[in-house]
């Protein structure tokens, strides 16, 4: 007889975090309608440090990061029940903005998105919409730094960002998210449109970026999260009931995930078994 | 300000803040301004149906149903029907359909089932495009000195030989339901073209692909596969021609001869509701702009059905394909 | 050689002969041949309006485009020379109050059908009306202003300027919330991850990328209501001076050609034709900057 989908969390899935928790997402269900996407999963975001979600498709790891910025909030169908505690308070309580908990917790997408605008401006959008008033090209190029990207860019910042090639066109993201340096950066798959240069290159800008920043990678390359990821949170799929609904398997530090797995399903994965 | 918890997890450099007041006074009332504007536009259709049928209503009311049946527009005697207008403007529009349907039609699937490279197609979209860019007056002034004249010759040839056919009956004198539809068909042509090409684009693929694998020749894979598939969507550009037809103003005023009769004939003379309504109004004095009103008001109740049953059945072949694609 | 070939089975003989070269004159092919022979001759016959149109306006009007022409007074029964000048300006103006009423109500309410809440019921029904207003018979936005606004307050430009913007909102109106459709989702999804509200979404990001569309549904727009003259007969009226302010009736390039085509004198219908070719040039222009702006590097 299958266990209902109300299971308690197993074994595998707690970690106790060994830093600071930045955002302790603790989901009980996500639904979007009458489907229930994501289940029980609690997942402790450390300070500093790269947390990576991997596992098949179908397993709500894109869905559990962007509940963390309450990027979900624009499907409508969308309905969270549990709680997402950034520095002590819950961003899905009645009095929360979903507005400001984007200022602090910055995002950058899967495909490379600029606006159809200047470089300079693109990456000046977040210090506009701050309402920064001081010395805007120190900032912009401080960021077009840190994203590696200054030194190919710098004498054409009025260029379009659309006349960038992909990678670039994803570092002048990254740039844009931390022009402001928010607290911290979400990673949805940034590298799956890109060419492997690129992707080396964002993959560098990462380890760089976690000193500064907190982040948080969804990756459907485990070669990539065994890379970068200090932490790893491995979300499978349960469909004893007839549906597919993402729940957190199991997590760990990377290198125990890995060459240690716990949970059956985790070394199943792992081992390249399915994908 | 009170306090922000989440301020004090960034560094010191960090720019980050939530949006002032003054941003989120701006955006409640940016969103209700363009709530506003969008409702405007249905109390703007409420408006207009609301104030034409009220200054209809005094000649409603004193007419009756006797208006729409009546002949005879005569401000002196107060004597108002509008019979031979709402013929004129029916056989006009249908006239029209009949032409600008058609070539709107050839015209589509001329542009879209590769009779011509791209380049060419984009020149003849151009051409249509700039088909229904002139403005009404305009075909009316070139209706009155180049078609009229150029048309006289063949309608009389057809009155004297065919005129036992009821619809060449009359003489083409000068201004008449021939000119008048010619011009009409002209101007809602590329009307009937343009939701046409959307169509026949809508079909799939691999519906074109399928009729050609079973060798079939192109006119018989746009004949027996195409015209079929696209039909709905065909049908709303017909209907949505024929209500362009049914609003159009200017050109028919120049053009049909402004007399209230009724005829199978499309050399005589006639009258549509929209020409009484430009002729008559200028100098109506007040019981004859409130049967004007009226009249305005017929207009105004077959423009609209037509219009919606078009969109209507436009909907319904977009969510056909929607499902299919 | 033969070309017969002896039947494979009687299940084959559907397929009539196994002969594949090209038969022009075999019966499917020549209804194929006539159908696009028509084909193409309706589309050649479609162009000869056009083409007659312009030939005309240009051969007949062409000969009285000087500078006395475009800016002088319209001359009354029996005179000669004579001009619209003041017919232009008034189209110029009416054109420009439909505009400024009808661009900023109209992107307004594109924003809100495009981008704020394109399902809800408001949305829907208002989206409808505006494609039925598309249709809408250019004289009865004339009789609707004239009962709302001439009955009390005469005859003015400023009435045949608002006749105007009821026909070019619903133009401008769905062309707006198309070009705000095509930005791209992932740009504004990129915005809103930058904790921007729903209208900094609009306006940092959607409208400045949308601008083009939206301009070429203005162009489009304009250039409709340049060359309508029914609803200007129950609103604007006519005038044979200039313009002096919006509350006053107005000369309009349509209504003159619409006068003067009736008249018996050789000299207005000169004009008439002269007003056609300018009144076609200023719609060709506005049509030309539909596309270009169209064409604008996003």
């Amino acid at each position: 007889m299958t266990a209902p989908i109300e299971q308690t969390v197993s074994n595998a899935a707690s970690y106790t975090p060994t830093s600071p928790v930045v955002i302790n997402c603790d989901i009980d269900k996500i639904y979007y309608g009458d489907f229930l996407a994501v289940r029980k999963s609690v997942v402790p975001i450390e300070k500093n440090k790269i947390t990576g979600f991997i596992g098949p498709s179908g397993c709500g790891k894109s869905t559990v990061l962007r509940s963390l910025n309450r990027m979900n909030d624009l499907i409508s169908v969308f309905r969270l029940e549990g709680q997402v505690t950034y520095h002590g308070q819950n961003i899905y309580a009645r009095n929360v903005d979903p507005v400001v908990v984007r200022r602090y917790i910055g995002m950058v997408f899967q495909q490379p998105n600029p606006f159809s605008m200047s470089i300079y401006d693109n990456v000046a959008f977040g210090l506009r919409l701050n309402r920064f008033k001081g010395n805007m090209d120190e900032r912009v190029q401080k960021a077009l730094e840190g994203a590696a990207l200054w030194k190919e860019v710098k004498d054409k910042l009025k260029n379009s960002g659309l006349s960038l090639s992909g990678g670039q066109q994803q570092r002048l993201c990254i740039a844009r998210a931390i022009a402001t340096e928010p607290d911290v950066l979400l990673m949805d798959e940034p590298c799956s449109a890109l060419d492997p240069i690129a992707t080396r290159q964002v993959e560098e800008l990462m380890l760089e970026l976690k000193e500064h920043y907190t982040l948080a990678l969804v990756t459907h390359n485990m070669q990539q999260a065994m890379r970068v990821a200090d932490n790893t949170c491995f979300f499978g799929v349960d469909i004893s009931q007839g549906g597919r609904t993402g729940y957190l398997v199991e997590m760990g530090k990377t290198k125990q995930v890995f060459e240690d797995p716990q949970a059956q399903l985790t070394k199943e994965y792992v081992a390249g078994e399915f994908s | 300000m009170a306090s922000n918890p989440f301020q004090q997890a960034v560094s010191a450099g960090s720019v980050t803040k939530p949006p002032s007041r003054g941003d989120y006074s701006s955006d409640t009332l940016f969103r209700s301004v363009a709530y506003g504007s969008a409702f405007l536009i249905i109390i703007l259709m409420a408006y207009i149906l609301w104030e034409i049928g009220g200054q209809a209503l005094p000649a409603m009311q004193k007419y009756g149903f006797g208006f729409i049946t009546g002949i005879g527009w005569n401000p002196g005697k107060e004597e108002f029907g509008i019979l031979p207008e709402i013929w004129g403007t029916l056989y006009s529009s249908l006239l029209a359909l009949l032409i600008g349907g058609v070539f709107g039609i050839s015209i589509a699937i001329f542009l879209t089932q590769d009779f011509i490279e791209a380049r060419l197609a984009v020149v003849f979209r151009t051409i249509v495009e700039l088909l229904a860019a002139i403005p009404s007056v305009v075909y009316g002034l070139w209706g009155i000195y180049i078609l009229i004249p150029a048309l006289r010759p063949i309608a009389n040839f057809l009155h004297e030989h065919l005129g036992f056919i009821p619809f060449f009956g009359s003489e083409l004198s000068g201004p008449g339901m021939a000119p008048a539809a010619l011009v009409l068909a002209i101007m809602i042509l590329p009307t009937v073209a343009a939701i046409s090409v959307d169509a026949f684009r809508r079909i799939p693929y691999k519906v074109k692909e399928a009729a050609f694998g079973m060798g079939t020749t192109r006119w018989e894979a746009i004949l027996k596969v195409m015209l079929p598939t696209a039909s709905s969507g065909i049908l709303a550009a017909l209907v949505l021609g024929f209500g362009r037809a049914l609003g159009e103003t200017m050109a028919l005023a120049m053009l049909i001869g402004n007399v209230d009769q009724i005829s199978l004939s499309i050399f005589s003379p006639a009258n549509t509701l929209a020409s009484l309504l430009a002729s008559n109004f200028p100098e109506a004095g007040t019981l004859e702009v409130q049967s004007l009103m009226y009249a305005a008001m017929a207009l105004l109740v077959i423009t609209l059905l037509v219009n919606v049953a078009g969109l209507a059945i436009q909907q319904y072949t977009v969510r056909k394909f929607e499902g299919k694609k | 050689m033969s070309t017969t070939n002896p039947p494979l089975s009687s299940a084959t003989t559907l397929v009539k002969d196994y002969n594949l070269q090209r038969q022009p004159l075999e019966y499917r092919a020549m209804k194929s041949i006539f159908l696009t022979g028509m084909t193409w001759a309706m589309a050649i016959l479609a162009s000869v309006p056009l083409f007659s149109v312009i030939y005309m306006l240009v051969i007949k009007g062409g000969t009285r485009i000087n500078w006395e022409t475009l800016t002088a007074l319209p001359p009354a029964g029996f005179e000669m020379g004579g001009g619209f000048g003041n017919a232009i300006i008034g189209t110029l103006v009416m054109v420009v109050i439909a505009s400024a009423i009808s661009v900023p109500f109209g992107t307004l309410a594109a924003v809100y059908l495009g981008v704020f809440d394109p399902n809800s019921r408001t949305a829907t029904l208002s989206r409808f009306l505006a494609k039925t207003l598309t249709g809408f018979p250019s004289i009865l936005a004339g009789v609707f202003v004239y009962s709302i606004l001439v009955i009390k307050f005469g005859y003015s430009a400023l009435a045949g300027g608002i006749s105007l913007a009821v026909l070019m909102l619903p133009t401008v109106v769905l062309a707006a919330e198309e070009a705000m459709r095509q930005v791209p989702q992932r740009m504004k999804d990129a915005a809103y991850g930058m904790g921007c509200t729903r209208s900094q979404v609009i306006w940092k990001v959607v409208l400045p990328t949308g601008m083009p569309g939206i301009l070429t549904g203005v162009m489009l727009a304009v250039a409709g209501a340049a060359g309508e003259s029914a609803p200007l007969l129950f609103t604007a009226l006519f005038s044979n001076y200039y313009i002096s302010e919006v509350m006053e009736p107005t000369a309009s390039l349509s209504i003159l050609i619409y006068n003067f085509s009736a008249m018996p004198f050789d000299n207005q219908i000169e004009l008439a034709w002269t007003a056609s070719l300018v009144l076609v040039l200023i719609v060709l222009i506005f049509n030309i900057l539909a596309r270009l702006l169209g064409r604008a590097k996003v």
